[in-house]
């Protein structure tokens, strides 16, 4: 095992986390860990939800420090909604995506937050966009963010497939971050999943003790 | 990905470094920046480890070999600095070979894991190095020892270091059963490097595979191309 160096660039209440989203056939299935924590050290709260509904089909997951995440979604919703309003249709998955990579970009030095947007439009369909700490946006089939990412890279790499089903798609995503809770302690608490499809929006929260168990559990 | 990176404010995302008159190699050490594993089955033990080590961003071997004989049926994995590394397991080597003519019986691994610690926790403001020792003996069968950063040294079933263990965390985990056969074993190894290796840019190059029982040593070596291919999407 690797020494990791835990000390956390950011001040205040930081989402030390483990966010991800995945597209299967039909739609996307978003989700997130619920702790927020002060530098690794206390955990400030075990059920805060870091899954952001921005409009009816489109959610957004934040990391990094939690009042720079939460002062960008609350102006990124307001620019959304108007935007919607303008054009008199419901928005783009890659609109709402724009809006906060603007945001970042244009504040990156004072901003330290990071986005996984994900939804559904009648355009594109499913789809999932990563807004990083300087305000990169790309598009991916599958996602993950946070600081608990990182022990799951190899887990999403050999397990994801595109077009998986809703089912599956809910499992994998519920595997990778029990896994990445089983070995990130400033990750853990329950699971939020979100799963956003043409037809609604269905919210699962698996608490810790329903999570699946490893062989060394 | 990007998002994931770091939580540093902007650094993580430069495409070539800062100052380009210097060339990267010329002011950092030698480190096997490096995956490596060890497993446990029934009757042995399975070792592998990629072959990168690099001199900052230049690497300056894509062949190395980071498993070391320490004697007949015991090796180790090295992660780290490369010279440190090197260093203590020839301080090892000597160490037991001397220890195993006195006990004229073959060592046990545990001796080999205690002397590597011994030697880690001494100069452990000293040395950067992050051993797996693994073998088989006679007494316990196929062992696992780890020895990370520091000197601690711990018995485990199912091993991970280096800098791309930690992408293979989650991998590992969900992949693992006890009880495994030795050639699922070598899968689990190949895959989980592959994967580390994929994800990594401090390990890479050929697996490098191991399996150690009582009827001696097999290597066998993966090469780039013939690796399990993961990244479709």
């Amino acid at each position: 095992m690797e020494k990791r160096c835990t000390d956390s660039q950011v001040k205040g209440v930081s989402t030390g986390t483990t966010i991800l989203a995945a597209t299967f056939d039909g739609g996307v299935v978003i989700g997130s860990d619920s702790r927020a924590s002060i530098g690794g050290e206390y955990v400030s709260s075990k059920t805060i939800n870091k899954v952001i509904q921005v409009h009816d089909r489109i959610f957004s997951c934040i990391a990094g420090s939690l009042a720079d995440a939460q002062a960008v979604t609350k102006a990124a919703k307001f620019h959304l909604s108007f935007h919607s309003v303008q054009m008199e249709t419901p928005p783009l998955v890659i609109a709402a995506a724009s809006v906060l990579k603007e945001l970042c970009y244009k504040n990156k030095d004072e901003l330290q937050a990071g986005f996984i947007t994900a939804g559904w439009d009648r355009k594109n369909g499913p789809q999932v966009y990563v807004v990083s700490l300087g305000g990169m946006l790309i598009s991916q089939p599958v996602t993950i963010g946070g600081s608990g990412s990182t022990y799951i890279y190899g887990y999403v790499d050999a397990k994801y497939k595109p077009n998986m089903s809703k089912e599956e798609c809910l499992q994998f995503a519920t595997n990778a971050l029990a896994l990445a809770m089983g070995r990130d302690n400033v990750s853990g608490g329950v699971a939020h999943l979100v799963v956003v499809t043409e037809s609604g929006v269905e919210h699962v929260v698996v608490p810790g003790d329903k999570l699946p168990k490893f062989h060394d559990e | 990905m990007a998002a994931a990176a770091s939580m540093m404010p902007y650094f993580a995302q430069q495409i070539s470094s800062k100052n380009d008159l210097v060339p990267d190699w010329m002011g950092q050490e030698v480190s096997t920046g490096t995956t490596i594993m060890a497993v446990e089955y029934d009757g042995g033990v399975v070792i592998g480890a990629d072959s990168r080590t690099t001199t900052g961003a230049y690497i300056a071997n894509r062949v190395t070999d980071k498993l070391t004989p320490i004697h007949d049926r015991i090796f180790c994995c090295r992660s780290g600095s490369a010279a440190d590394t090197q260093a203590i397991a020839d301080v090892v080597t000597y160490q037991l070979g001397f220890h195993s003519i006195e006990l004229d019986e073959p060592p046990l691994v545990e001796t080999a894991a205690n002397l590597f610690k011994a030697s880690c926790y001494r100069y452990r403001e000293e040395l950067s190095a992050g051993i797996l020792v693994a073998g088989w003996d006679r007494r316990k069968g196929g062992q696992v020892y780890c020895v990370p950063i520091g000197g601690m040294m711990v018995r485990q079933p199912v091993s991970i270091g280096g800098s791309g263990s930690s992408y293979i965390y989650g991998f590992m985990d969900s992949n693992y059963k006890p009880d495994l056969t030795k050639d699922q074993c070598l899968d689990l190894t190949a895959a989980a490097l592959s994967l580390a290796m994929e994800r990594d840019g401090s390990s890479g190059g050929v697996i490098r595979l191991a399996s150690i029982s009582e009827s001696g040593v097999e290597r066998k070596v993966i090469l780039g191309n013939q690796l399990p291919k993961y990244s479709t999407h």
